[in-house]
């Protein structure tokens, strides 16, 4: 796949600092690439604070990059943006937020808050069009047409995330950058929003950008993971290399921490734990390995053979 | 075992007015809490956790209102035992002598408690300075270790950040943090850790774990994630559509489930074993709330509907002395119907692993 298709996306040494205050900077992102190809589910994962949610911000470019570059369908999108590329990235990628509420207008009602993004960019032709496009996308995500006269604080949390997915789906983008997107809901629910988006991806080819602490999700939507940590991507490879082969020990520690539905077992269970200043490990003086197929691990030279080893 | 009962819900019922109507959302709850120990509440979004426990805080939003039904919750003060029923404080009330100092609640969605024009240190020093006087420094240094207790590193430099400086999950945390901060009797528990990866969630829930040993303070949990509830819940109740349908301890309601929904809820948690094509989900869509129809509310999404499901609401059937569930499928008369084949496979097969 690596050579034969042309990437929909395509970030390089990617790099997001934050002033916070005059001493103190944070590197939320620092120095990630990585591609997604058209109609593939990438998957990231990392702990909290790892930079995820900021590099879907800077991708759709609610942050301007402090270095590095992204390329959206070959069109450079990480330096200055004229009219028509900047409608081109509002209206074919589109993200779904983490805070739900905090990116719904309280004032707003559903139906306006959904049909947003059609109503920016002149998307229908009759104001009934508009109507049925949002009931359509509504029932979609399992919400009703009554809701859609509703505010969004008369929601349940998950009822409030799933307003927020519809409100993206709507605009059938290219790239949908799913952040935490089906996290507050429960466990059927997230079953049929998922169900819903491999559908959405089968019927209109859109890639995903797939952002989630929760692996075993992520193990069943992705094609392909990556894995953040302190703003740097320790691991990428397919779903099965990072579940059947893992060598970064952060990895391993993630994935020996996954919940299960079993009292007796959870109860015992002790996760591995990861300390990368204690392992000595510094990401600033490693660099990406090959290791087969589509895996590439973070690493110095004695740190991937060592690691490899121990398999 | 003599445990005491420290909050009581009897009959519980609240509806909303919305411009379609009224919604039903909570009808007939009836749920205990014991003293140390941890309930956890699950079921389908929209089924009515986050509002029973605003009704537990007082704080419903101006279209709700409580039909029938108490909130006994019981305290010392003083030395002395006080029994109150809840719905009976005023708002003021509620604020000054329970909200924050007694019972401390993390909201879903951190975004909505968090003052966006406030430190987050002011923040989390804020209860204690009105609830107990603590002097400036004494709760400044108390800010600092309930942040680190959290898992954020360098807690003195984030302590001079505002919310939208934090991640997500930071966020999640500070709330957490901030409920702690009065070392609360009662702690309720909306999805905290539904933005936090697995490690960080099993720091918190060790954390909450810990504060529970060391204080015996109770905790109720709602969430969806049913790894995280067999990790740390003595007693499960399982909600659908504004009742609770089955309860029970954890092991009964995960290893031995005897509600249709219930199974239905176990079954679509993916497991790392499975990698069927698409994952299960309940047929159907949730339950109208508008409606006032008879019979059992589940009935038609239930594969194991029966004739009497279309016309009667099932009552609670026991099962064991802590175990109930509401199906007439547990009625003497009823046909002999177990458990979907892959659901009890999983069940056997994770008994067999642990
Ligand atoms: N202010 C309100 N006005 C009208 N309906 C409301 C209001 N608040 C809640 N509801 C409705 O009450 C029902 C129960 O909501 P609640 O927030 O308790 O759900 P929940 O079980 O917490 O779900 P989730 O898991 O999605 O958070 C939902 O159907 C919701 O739409
Ligand atoms: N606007 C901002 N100003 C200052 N710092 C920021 C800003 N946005 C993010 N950060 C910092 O960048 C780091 C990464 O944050 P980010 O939101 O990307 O994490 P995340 O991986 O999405 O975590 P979570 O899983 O908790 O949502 C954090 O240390 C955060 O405090
Ligand atoms: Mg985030
Ligand atoms: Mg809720």
């Amino acid at each position: 796949m690596e050579d034969e298709k042309k990437p929909l996306l395509e970030v390089t040494e990617l790099k997001q600092y934050f002033k916070v205050s005059r001493k103190y900077e944070v590197k939320a992102v620092d120095g990630v690439s990585f591609r997604i190809y058209p109609g593939e589910t990438y998957g990231l994962v990392g702990e909290s604070g790892s930079g995820k949610s900021t590099i879907g911000r800077s991708l759709i470019r609610l942050y301007k990059p402090t270095s590095g570059e992204v390329k959206f369908q070959g069109v450079t999108i990480s330096g200055s943006l004229n009219r028509e590329e900047t409608k081109h990235l509002r209206t074919k990628m589109q993200m779904i937020f983490q805070d739900p509420m905090a990116c719904l207008n309280p004032r707003k009602k559903v139906l306006d808050i959904v049909a947003q993004g059609l109503d920016i960019h002149g998307m229908y032709k009759t104001k009934e069009e508009r109507e049925e496009k949002v009931y359509n996308i509504l029932r979609m995500v399992g919400l009703s047409k009554e809701h859609a006269s509703r505010y969004p604080h008369q929601f349940s949390g998950g009822q409030r995330q799933r307003i927020g997915i519809a409100r993206a789906l709507i605009m059938d983008p290219d790239l949908i950058i799913a952040d935490e997107a089906i996290s507050a809901l429960d466990v059927s629910i997230q079953a049929q929003v998922v169900n819903l988006m491999k559908e959405i991806q089968a019927q209109t080819g859109s890639a995903i950008l797939f952002i989630a602490h929760d692996l075993s999700m992520v193990k069943y939507i992705s094609d392909r993971i990556g894995v953040l940590h302190l703003g740097h991507l320790v691991e990428t490879g397919t779903t099965e290399e990072i579940f059947g082969n893992p060598i970064h020990p952060y990895t391993k520690s993630l994935l020996s921490a996954i919940p299960q539905p079993d009292p007796n077992g959870e109860k015992k269970r002790v996760a591995l734990s990861y300390d990368c200043k204690e392992m000595g490990i510094d990401y600033n003086a490693a660099t990406s390995h090959f290791i087969g197929g589509q895996h590439y691990v973070l690493g110095t030279k004695e740190e991937i053979e060592k690691w490899n080893k121990k398999v | 075992m003599n445990k005491e009962k420290i909050l009581s819900i009897r009959d519980l019922s609240i509806s909303f007015m919305t411009t379609a109507g009224e919604a039903n959302a909570i009808r007939g709850v009836k749920l205990d809490l014991y003293k140390g120990e941890t309930l956890a509440i699950v079921g389908e979004s929209g089924s009515g956790k986050s509002v029973t426990v605003k009704a537990i805080m007082g704080i419903l939003s101006g279209n709700g209102s409580v039909k029938e039904g108490t909130i006994d919750f019981t305290y010392e003060r003083n030395g002395e035992t006080v029994h109150q029923d809840l719905l009976k404080l005023t708002k003021k009330e509620m604020r000054r002598r329970i909200n924050g100092k007694r019972i401390a609640m993390v909201f879903q969605d951190p975004m909505t408690s968090l003052n966006p024009t406030m430190t987050i240190g002011k923040q989390i020093m804020e209860g204690m300075r009105c609830h107990y006087k603590t002097p400036k420094k004494e709760a400044y240094e108390k800010a600092v270790s309930l942040l680190s207790l959290v898992g954020i590193t360098e807690p003195e430099k984030r302590m001079k950040c505002y919310p939208h400086q934090l991640s997500g999950g930071m966020r999640q945390r500070v709330v957490i943090a901030i409920a702690l901060s009065c070392d609360p009797e009662v702690l309720i528990c909306d999805e905290p850790t539904t933005a936090l990866d697995v490690t960080i969630q099993a720091k918190i829930l060790e954390l909450i774990k810990e504060i529970q040993d060391r204080t015996g303070i109770s905790v109720i949990y709602i969430t969806h994630d049913l790894g995280v509830v067999a990790k740390v819940a003595d007693y499960v109740a399982v909600m659908y559509a504004g009742k609770i349908v089955e309860k029970g301890l954890a092991e009964e309601v995960f290893y031995d489930p005897r509600h249709p929904y219930t199974w239905g809820l176990l079954s679509a948690m993916p497991d790392l074993n499975t990698s069927d094509e698409a994952l299960y989900t309940i047929p159907g869509s949730p339950y109208n709330l508008m409606g006032k129809g008879k019979g059992d509310a589940f009935a038609d999404r239930n594969a194991f509907a029966l004739n009497i499901d279309y016309r009667m609401e099932p009552p609670m059937f026991q099962v064991t002395d802590t175990h109930y569930a509401a199906t007439w499928l547990l009625h003497e008369n009823a046909p002999e119907v177990g458990m979907p084949d892959a659901l009890k496979n999983r069940i056997s097969r994770m008994r067999k692993e642990a």
